[in-house]
């Protein structure tokens, strides 16, 4: 690189509006029961804040900070606890996924019914964030210059 | 005129729609071709969502609620839009998100093995 | 124009003639007496915030009612995640 200060501006705009994209994403997935959004939409806003660092920082800056086998856990993790949540269901006498059922210390069950569905909605997000990160990464690394990205990903727990 | 007018949300969703799949099947780049797919679904969105528009209607969220019970017979239903097309285009953006990631995956191969992506490449190297 | 252009084009004004065909019969934008505002979805503006307290009508057909299909549309999406894995990735030396 000639000149150290080429993306200066990029960077420094990018570092700081990187958190904020990340906890707007954490508030869209837990507050998508009372206002607009949900476990897709906020998925998809904390992948694209990685997304982002990585387009402007590179690969390997974003795969110090998430690491491909921390990214392949959560996107497995998931629907372990999408799937989890309704078999617990099953335990109680209730139907799949039937959330009023589960034994939560509250009032009556239908505020039972609403924490089942935020449970949900985390397992989505933290399956769609990980599988947004993961292709982006995946299609990156294949389609660039092999050279600079030799073996970077390949070190995920999943590697062939 | 008034026919034209009142429905006007057809017409564009059809003109998008052809446009895709112009771009899907006389094209010879496999990325225009994907590009295509991806106008095709949005034109596909685009129609589930207006069709469950109510004029003068709000977004989908009951008002002024807590976590508190309402009666069902108080809520006007005219006054909220349709929620059930939001509900299935919802899922519908995130698979097609994966859809295009699965085929670039694909076009990548495709570029490594024969060089190129464009189809009269691919079919003259094939025979 | 190539011929095979040529005949892609007629292709897609054929389709285009079958749809505008067809939008004869929708009902029109904003109508709130349309068919599809009328079978299912009163029920669920109606009755979401009794049964599963969140007043997210989105959120509470998404998460409750079509919890089922809900779960296995993070499943496709997961398979396309790893699907695009095994296409790209090189195997470990």
């Amino acid at each position: 690189m000639t000149n150290r200060y080429e993306n200066l501006i990029i960077e420094f705009f990018c570092r700081v509006i990187a958190p904020v994209v990340l906890l707007f994403g954490v508030y869209i997935v837990f507050h998508g029961e009372a206002s607009p959004g949900g476990g897709f939409q906020g998925g998809v806003i904390l992948g694209s804040g990685y997304i982002m660092l990585a387009i402007a920082y590179g690969i390997d800056f974003t795969l110090k900070r998430i690491r491909e086998r921390i990214i392949l856990f959560l996107s497995g993790f998931g629907v372990f606890i999408y799937g989890g949540i309704g078999a617990a269901c099953l335990l109680w006498h209730g139907n799949f996924l039937d959330y009023g059922k589960l034994p939560l210390p509250l009032a009556h069950t239908n505020a039972i019914r609403g924490l089942g569905i935020m449970g949900i909605e985390i397992g989505v997000g933290l399956t769609v964030m990980g599988v947004m990160v993961s292709i982006y990464y995946d299609l990156i690394v294949a389609g660039g210059n092999q050279k600079e990205n030799k073996g970077e990903v390949c070190d995920g727990i999943l590697s062939r | 005129m008034e026919f034209f007018l009142g429905k006007f949300n057809y017409w564009v969703y059809i003109a998008m729609m052809m446009i895709g799949f112009y771009a899907m099947i006389a094209k010879h780049n496999l990325v225009k071709k994907i590009i295509g797919m991806n106008i095709f679904q949005t034109a596909i969105i685009l129609f589930y969502v207006s069709i469950g528009t109510k004029k003068g209607g709000t977004i989908p969220i009951l008002e002024g609620a807590g976590h508190h019970a309402v009666a069902p017979e108080s809520i006007n239903v005219a006054h909220y839009i349709n929620p059930l097309p939001h509900v299935l285009m919802l899922t519908a953006i995130v698979v097609g998100v994966s859809v295009t990631g699965v085929a670039l995956a694909l076009i990548i191969l495709i570029y490594k093995r024969y060089n190129t992506v464009e189809e009269d490449e691919i079919l003259r190297q094939l025979s | 124009m190539k011929p095979l252009k040529l005949l892609a084009l007629i292709t897609v004004l054929i389709t285009a003639f079958f749809l505008m065909y067809g939008v004869n019969e929708m009902p029109d934008w904003g109508n709130s007496s349309a068919p599809a505002s009328t079978h299912v979805s009163p029920y669920y503006i109606q009755h979401s915030q009794d049964d599963t307290d969140a007043p997210n009508f989105v959120s509470a057909v998404l998460a409750d009612y079509r919890g089922f299909d809900t779960l296995f549309e993070t499943t496709v999406i997961f398979c396309a995640g790893m699907a695009c894995m095994m296409l790209l990735r090189k195997k470990k030396k």
